[in-house]
């Protein structure tokens, strides 16, 4: 079971997600990442730390979502990104392609947000 | 201690009154990579199609992560299938759609995924067997290598636990067949996907296998690392690798009954 929670800050919204990221899972976290991408943030920060499997529909649920971020200039962070879902992300070549940092504090900076 | 993946109990199947399976016992463990090796007609692509569930087995059980397949009728197995993928041995594209509908198709039958996502895992399939960039071609339009990518391409898009590959080299020359090894190799490495080959090239068991079944008549003869069958003094195993013809012996009164219809 999939557990998807957002929070905001300075018009950034973190994504937590807590489960497997799979073909039943996926289309749930694209309904949540295409709902804050048409509110036009900032960007989006998603936090993989309670993710121990990702498959190929999260990969591209993920690269869906750069891309429409792209249109506008908003940004995608990834942080936690451990273990498989690594090996998933080199594999795929997309290591290259998203902003991965170890934290959110890390990604927070990357984004220049300051927090108080 | 490791439960197997696959288990095949005492498989039996007869096409009419001619036995095909003969009591096939095999265990398959989690991210191994066996071959099933066997002369023409020894049964080897037969065990594939009863694994995956498209021939149902005379007596016998099939367990696929614990779940007896040849108990479950369609619906009850669906789940358990789609997590195997399947490259035949035609490669099996539809000629009437596109590379990337081909590839396409398990994602659209069998997960709600929206199409933006499916468009872009196809792409990303196509990506790793070589095919980038290939998704609006049509299959006629490739070489019988492209066409193996393509349909391994397809094999993988539901991201298999396991993946059965029925002679991916049948019909490639040995330069493009080793390619299509290596690349099997590498997707087992990054998907750490347990891997089932039907083959009977040899230099594919070097490349590919962690053990190899070795069939005959419809019964497994031999299993062990291609190491263990190189240095077997066992006469079939030895005569198969070895690449030795079987000797010419005919009885008289047996082949002249054959050519004028009297066989039994």
């Amino acid at each position: 079971m999939i557990k998807i929670e957002t929070r905001e800050i300075n018009r950034y919204i973190i994504v937590d997600i807590k489960g497997d990221v799979d073909l039943y899972s996926s289309p749930q976290i694209r309904k949540v990442l295409l709902e804050n991408i048409a509110k036009k943030v900032s960007g989006l920060i998603i936090n993989l730390k309670s993710v121990s499997y990702m498959d190929s529909s999260g990969i591209a649920t993920l690269v869906e979502s750069l891309q429409r971020l792209n249109e506008y200039r908003g940004k995608l962070v990834i942080t936690h990104v451990q273990g498989a879902v690594k090996d998933v992300f080199e594999l795929s070549r997309l290591d290259k392609v998203f902003t991965i940092v170890d934290n959110e504090s890390d990604a927070l900076k990357v984004c220049n947000v300051e927090v108080n | 201690m490791t439960q197997p993946i696959i288990e095949i109990i005492n498989l039996v199947t007869y096409y009419d009154s001619r036995k095909i399976l003969d009591g096939i016992n095999l265990q398959i463990y989690p991210g191994e990579t066996v071959t099933i090796l066997g002369r023409s007609g020894c049964g080897k692509s037969t065990l594939l199609r009863h694994i995956v569930g498209l021939s149902h087995p005379t007596d016998g059980q099939i367990l696929i992560k614990g779940s007896d397949i040849t108990r479950l009728n369609e619906e009850q197995r669906l789940p358990t299938l789609k997590k195997i993928g399947m490259l035949f041995q035609s490669s099996a594209l539809f000629n009437s759609m596109t590379v990337g509908d081909n590839v396409a198709l398990p994602l659209r039958e069998h997960t709600h995924l929206e199409e933006p996502t499916i468009q872009i895992m196809t792409r990303m399939k196509l990506d790793q067997v070589g095919l980038s960039g290939f998704e609006d071609f049509m299959p006629a339009q490739l070489s019988g290598g492209m066409k193996k990518r393509a349909a391994l391409a397809r094999a993988i898009a539901m991201d298999p636990d396991i993946l059965f590959c029925d002679e991916p080299s049948a019909g490639l020359d040995p330069i493009v067949a080793v390619g299509i090894d290596q690349l099997i190799m590498k997707l087992k490495k990054a998907f750490k996907m347990t891997i089932v080959v039907v083959t009977h090239e040899l230099a594919s068991v070097f490349q590919i296998a962690d053990r190899v079944a070795l069939m005959d008549k419809g019964k497994i003869i031999a299993i062990g690392t291609p190491d263990d069958f190189k240095n077997s003094d066992n006469e079939t195993i030895s005569q198969f690798f070895n690449r030795i013809p079987d000797p010419e012996n005919i009885d008289k009164q047996e082949y002249l009954n054959s050519l004028i219809g009297n066989s039994k």
